[in-house]
């Protein structure tokens, strides 16, 4: 077991998600696929973590990697799932697949103390050119497959996110802003982001009820 | 997993030799037999009884490793037996129940691990049950065998595991009914079961699931031949065993196995008979198992098995589910069917509910299949390999723990 190894096979946005995790914490990982993050999080951060995933092939995959998966849909909410009983709950990459986006991060953050999002951004400056001169959905960033085989997808900016936190009573904690490419697109991706980052990953949590939050209960 | 572990390839059939020999094969198997709780020290039955002496038989594959710690415990469902896998001898033709999943490469790899399949109490194949001599009378128990349940039969089950010297088992593992033995022995005894594999089971049966069996049994009871379940030396009560095999048998299909192993096929005719013969497939596959079930069943231990199953209610017992579960210690792998009605898969997202609230380590496995609650029989390939990953990195990290 390489710890090495299993950093280099892991996609991008999923080693900074895991990067945001506190070690020795409760984290369950809403549609976890094939559990690479649970797994890495499992070895290296020394985490309890606990996985959704609603294809069963996907769920027999994390059962071989000896992790704790439960099938299920995340549209069907989390209502088997106590307040507060996690410390994170993640969703990445999945928030603009899921019937009701909204109810989603709500039941993460009555569930997780926490929650860690990552959303592609459909304001990446490649989709605004090839929209504008093309005049078809370009096929870039986060969006690589064509809009007639993805099941449903919500399109949003991350500055549509950040309203969307603003207007519901949810903290950004902290941010991580990805894109591809050197330095050069790295730095244009912290400096503005709703133009330059492929994705954002936002930790998040409920204003005025976090304990220790700065309402103080 | 390293490259020197036995791997889950099955082995190429060989035509020239008989099934028994079979690279796959567990081979010739002999049932043995466990006698414990002699008088005085009969063992208490829920029901404030004493049962004993009690004599389980059971089966056993493959060697128990020095650690000790590779030991399967397989319970059978409602009509199974100690019979789990490979031939009693070599003319033997029929397979025992779950072949399929027990030899070597299979799922529960003889070459690796150590399975144990007992017969439950108030069987009839081979353990002690209302068919048996009860020593103190020199007659048949009958209807004079008290009333166990699945903790009862448990409570046996884990004297034989003490007697083959196993402290932790490495799993239990069962559908239907042997899915609630393996969830009272998580239950009953955390400290040692080390995994827990209940199949298209459920935590409490359920009024429909009572209704099936109160009517098998009504059919059992009603028949002339039944003689209050003193009919040891006359005629057995034969129809009414096979009107509730038949019943049974339609619970365990789905509208749409059905649909595709019958339609509306007519059995060995063009046209209606325009009588009550049998004219369909689906009539004739029904009255073919309820006559076989009559060779090889006692309708008492129909009557007592089904009644351990009604009776089989963790929530009741405990206060809850979730407070049934709070001592276990075992990781689960809770495996469901989609199209099974008898168990389906909402009462093993109870179990997982319970599992989770008090944060065990468990798996859930929904499997999409047709075949209803046979599925646990039939979907070989797909609870084949769920379970022989589940199975290798679970004993591994029971040798890990054995070594600190």
């Amino acid at each position: 077991m390489s710890p090495a190894a299993n950093h280099a096979r892991l996609r991008p946005d999923l080693l900074e998600i895991a990067a945001l995790v506190e070690p020795g914490t409760r984290v369950l990982d809403l549609g976890c696929g094939e559990g690479e993050l649970m797994a890495h999080l499992e070895r290296s951060r020394a985490v309890a973590a606990r996985g959704i995933e609603v294809k069963p092939e996907r769920v027999v995959d994390c059962v071989a990697r000896g992790l704790a998966v439960c099938q299920g849909n995340i549209d069907d909410g989390l209502q088997d799932y106590e307040d507060n009983s996690f410390d994170y709950v993640v969703l990445s990459l999945t928030l603009h697949l899921v019937s009701r986006p909204g109810l989603v991060v709500q039941e993460m953050l009555r569930v997780g103390r926490r929650g860690i999002v990552s959303i592609p951004n459909f304001g990446y400056w490649r989709i605004r050119l090839g929209l504008l001169t093309r005049g078809r959905v370009p096929r870039a960033g986060c969006f690589k497959e064509p809009w007639y085989t993805t099941p449903r997808g919500h399109v949003m900016t991350l500055n549509d996110f950040r309203d969307f936190c603003r207007g519901n009573a949810i903290r950004i904690e902290r941010q991580r802003f990805v894109a591809s490419g050197g330095p050069l697109s790295r730095a244009l991706a912290s400096a503005i982001p709703n133009t330059f980052a492929q994705l954002g990953i936002y930790v998040v949590s409920r204003r005025h009820q976090v304990p220790g939050a700065e309402e103080g209960g | 997993m390293s490259g020197d572990e036995p791997q889950m390839t099955q082995a190429k059939e060989r035509p020239d030799l008989p099934p028994c020999e079979q690279p796959d094969s567990a081979g010739i198997v002999r049932t043995k037999f466990f006698t414990f709780a002699e008088p005085p020290n009969e063992m208490p039955l829920d029901s404030g009884a004493r049962l004993g002496p009690i004599t389980l038989a059971y089966e056993t594959y493959g060697q128990l490793d020095a650690r000790r710690r590779n030991a399967v415990l397989i319970c059978h469902a409602l009509s199974g037996d100690a019979h789990v896998a490979g031939y009693h001898s070599p003319e033997d033709r029929k397979p025992g129940w779950w072949d399929g999943m027990v030899g070597p490469g299979k799922a529960f790899d003889t070459r690796r691990y150590f399975v144990v399949c007992p017969n439950c109490i108030g069987g009839c194949k081979g353990s002690t049950g209302p068919a048996s001599v009860n020593p103190a009378t020199g007659r048949r128990y009958g209807r004079g065998f008290p009333v166990v349940t699945m903790a009862d039969m448990v409570r046996a089950q884990k004297a034989l595991i003490d007697h083959l010297g196993i402290k932790t088992l490495l799993t239990a593992v069962g559908g239907s009914m042997g899915g609630m033995q393996v969830l009272e022995w998580a239950i009953a005894y955390p400290e040692s079961i080390w995994t827990a594999i209940p199949i298209a089971t459920t935590p409490r049966l359920t009024a429909q699931g009572i209704a099936f069996n109160v009517v098998g049994r009504q059919a059992i009871l009603d028949d002339p031949n039944y003689r209050d379940g003193d009919y040891y030396e006359h005629e057995p009560p034969a129809r009414g065993l096979a009107i509730a095999r038949m019943l049974g048998h339609i619970t365990y299909l789905s509208d749409e196995s059905m649909h595709q192993k019958f339609g509306r096929q007519l059995r060995d005719k063009d046209d209606y008979s325009y009588e009550f013969d049998v004219d369909f497939e689906v009539e004739s596959y029904l009255k073919y198992q309820g006559q076989s079930f009559v060779e090889r069943f006692d309708a008492n231990s129909y009557l007592y098995i089904t009644r351990a199953m009604d009776y089989f209610d963790l929530a009741a017992k405990y206060g809850s589910v979730e407070a049934a579960f709070r001592s276990v210690l075992a990781r689960f792998l809770v495996i469901a069917f989609s199209s099974d009605w008898l168990y389906p898969p909402y009462q093993s997202k109870q179990i997982v509910s319970a599992l989770r609230a008090n944060r065990a380590h468990f798996a859930y496995y929904e499997i999409p299949s047709n075949y209803g609650h046979d599925a646990f029989l039939l979907e070989r390939e797909r609870i084949s390999r769920v379970i022989s990953d589940f199975l290798a990195l679970n004993y591994a990290r029971a040798l890990d723990e054995e070594k600190r």
